[in-house]
């Protein structure tokens, strides 16, 4: 029986997935491993939220082949899920808002819960109380986190001029969390420490080291395949067969969106110009 | 008449002890025929996945039947690459070399029966003159620095993997295959016979890390396929004792040469 100070954890991954690859996967693994490692985390799911595709990003395909990519990806999964919520909608969002409307729905899927608990009323009064301090800064403990799962890369792209708004990293790392992955060359301790807000949350960013690099980009297995070159074992069987059947990736696919601004900086850019 | 190059038909053998197979083994056979078909000369016709024997006495080495059992449930969806139980069923460890003779006949054998059935068969008025097969050993970078190791090969032996079969050698990274050659006289010889690709992405997956995560009950899912994983489990295979298995034990190919008179560099 679990005790009563292990905090279930739900991972959120927000990226391109374009595709998705074998070292994405890999870091859902990682950090659940270290999470529960901990003694203080369970993780109960694992969520794929493939940006949309007014994010704008050069050689970004139609999201329904990279969702349907992740779909088939995780197939074999029995904890990590494809959700295709943020890449229906029609402009892009801030993360922060991807992040507080999964949130929004852990608590939801919470209260109309039939899990066979014996302190179900308990648990019901406590997610009513978690549910109304919401809007607080206040760190939960018994309700389910949340916790933005990324690399290392990520969490120096805040540093990035008008990438990130300062309230939306306070957010994500201030009321949820963060798990970051990073390996050799990357210093995320460093990154934090050099950043005031970033330091003031560290307690909620969970670096994990990756010892084994499995540098497998998605930039790279686009590479090899316009060079018509294998990637089988880089990705699962399942999204090789996908990407071959519908012939995605190519010299044109990789010029998409070329001479257009990234979402984000547009969105930001023209805010402080105004 | 236009003469139109031939491709040399080519198998790939990997020897190494696939203590488990990995992803990252499998790879080494895509990046290596993706590489032998873009020099124009190759085609390759098949891989082979050859488990060294329990014989060789390396620390942490499962019993081969597992081994085997592992790599064919790994090999199950490859259409072109298959595992070979001869190297692991041999009663004593065997030279890199006379694994690479075996596999070489039978490849010559099939050739000259598919050869002679293509003259017998009729309505064929031009004989098929497709060129000799060869068979070269497909290894990642860190197998060509153990050329080098003191009383592990013996000197012939390297001069015929290098000169009469030649190597596909797949690095990480570095110029330290380059460079394994270059400091190599005999290797340095027969450099027209040493491919070397390069593998851009930096994949540290290792059998070795895979074994840490797994006496570590940390997860290996997406190194290894879900069915090695599985076999793993049903088997307990990859515990704190079997990592000490042989412990303090002679690598074989190091006791075997031993045994032999060293050939002097005075030679």
């Amino acid at each position: 029986m679990e005790g009563q100070n292990i905090t279930r954890v739900v991972l959120l991954a927000c990226g391109s997935f374009n595709p998705i690859t074998n070292m994405h996967l890999r870091m859902f693994e990682l950090a659940r491993d270290h999470l529960e490692d901990t003694g203080q985390y369970r993780v109960v799911k694992g969520i794929i939220s493939a940006v949309g595709d007014s994010y704008k990003k050069k050689g970004l395909i139609e999201a329904c082949h990279r969702v349907e990519m992740a779909r088939l990806a995780t197939e074999k999964s029995d904890w990590i899920t494809v959700d295709s919520w943020e890449s229906s909608q029609s402009e892009w969002l801030e993360t922060a808002k991807v992040v507080r409307h999964h949130y929004e729905e852990l608590l939801a899927t919470q209260q109309n819960n039939d899990d066979v608990d014996t302190v179900k009323c308990a648990k019901k009064r406590r997610i009513q109380e978690d549910y109304i301090e919401s809007t607080s800064q206040y760190k939960r403990r018994d309700g389910p986190q949340l916790m933005l799962l990324c690399g290392a890369d990520v969490l120096e792209s805040f540093g990035i001029p008008n990438l990130w708004k300062q309230e939306d990293i306070a957010e994500i790392v201030g009321r949820h969390g963060l798990v970051c992955i990073s390996r050799c060359g990357n210093d995320p301790h460093k990154f934090i420490h050099q950043s005031d807000m970033l330091w003031k949350y560290r307690k909620n960013i969970h670096v994990v080291h990756e010892w084994v690099t499995n540098d497998i980009s998605a930039t790279h297995v686009r590479r090899a395949l316009r060079r018509g070159r294998s990637v089988r074992y880089l990705l699962p069987d399942s999204v090789v067969y996908y990407i071959q059947e519908h012939s995605l990736y190519s010299a044109e696919s990789e010029q998409k969106n070329a001479d257009v601004v990234l979402a984000p900086i547009e969105r930001y850019l023209g805010a402080s110009s105004s | 008449m236009r003469m139109a190059i031939r491709r040399v038909p080519l198998v790939l053998l990997a020897c190494g002890s696939f203590n488990p197979i990995t992803n990252q083994h499998m790879r080494l056979f895509e990046l290596a025929r993706d590489h032998m078909h873009s020099t124009g000369l190759y085609q390759v016709v098949g891989g082979i996945v050859s488990p060294v024997s329990d014989g060789y006495g390396k620390q942490g080495l499962v019993e081969a039947k597992h081994r085997i059992a592992m790599a064919k449930l790994a090999l199950q969806s490859s259409n072109w690459v298959t595992v070979d139980k001869w190297e692991s069923q041999q009663p004593d460890w065997t030279e890199t070399v006379v694994t690479l003779r075996y596999h070489y006949d039978h490849v010559l054998k099939e050739y000259e029966q598919s050869r002679e059935k293509h003259n017998n068969s009729s309505g064929n008025s031009t004989p098929l003159s497709s060129p000799t097969p060869q068979l070269k050993l497909l290894c990642g970078a860190d197998f060509l620095n153990t050329f080098k190791v003191p009383g592990l090969w013996r000197d012939d032996h390297v001069e015929e993997v290098a000169g009469r079969f030649g190597l596909v050698c797949v690095s990480r990274g570095g110029l330290q295959p380059e460079r394994c050659v270059h400091e190599s006289d005999t290797l340095s010889r027969h450099r027209h016979n040493i491919y070397l690709v390069r593998e851009w992405v930096r994949n540290e997956t290792s059998a070795t890390e895979v074994r840490r995560a797994l006496r570590r009950g940390l997860s290996v899912k997406y190194l290894i396929p879900d069915a090695v994983i599985e076999y793993i489990q049903q088997h307990n295979l990859y515990t704190e004792d079997s990592e000490r298995r042989n412990e303090g034990m002679v690598l074989r190919p190091l006791s075997k040469q031993a045994q032999q008179p060293v050939k002097s560099l005075d030679d």
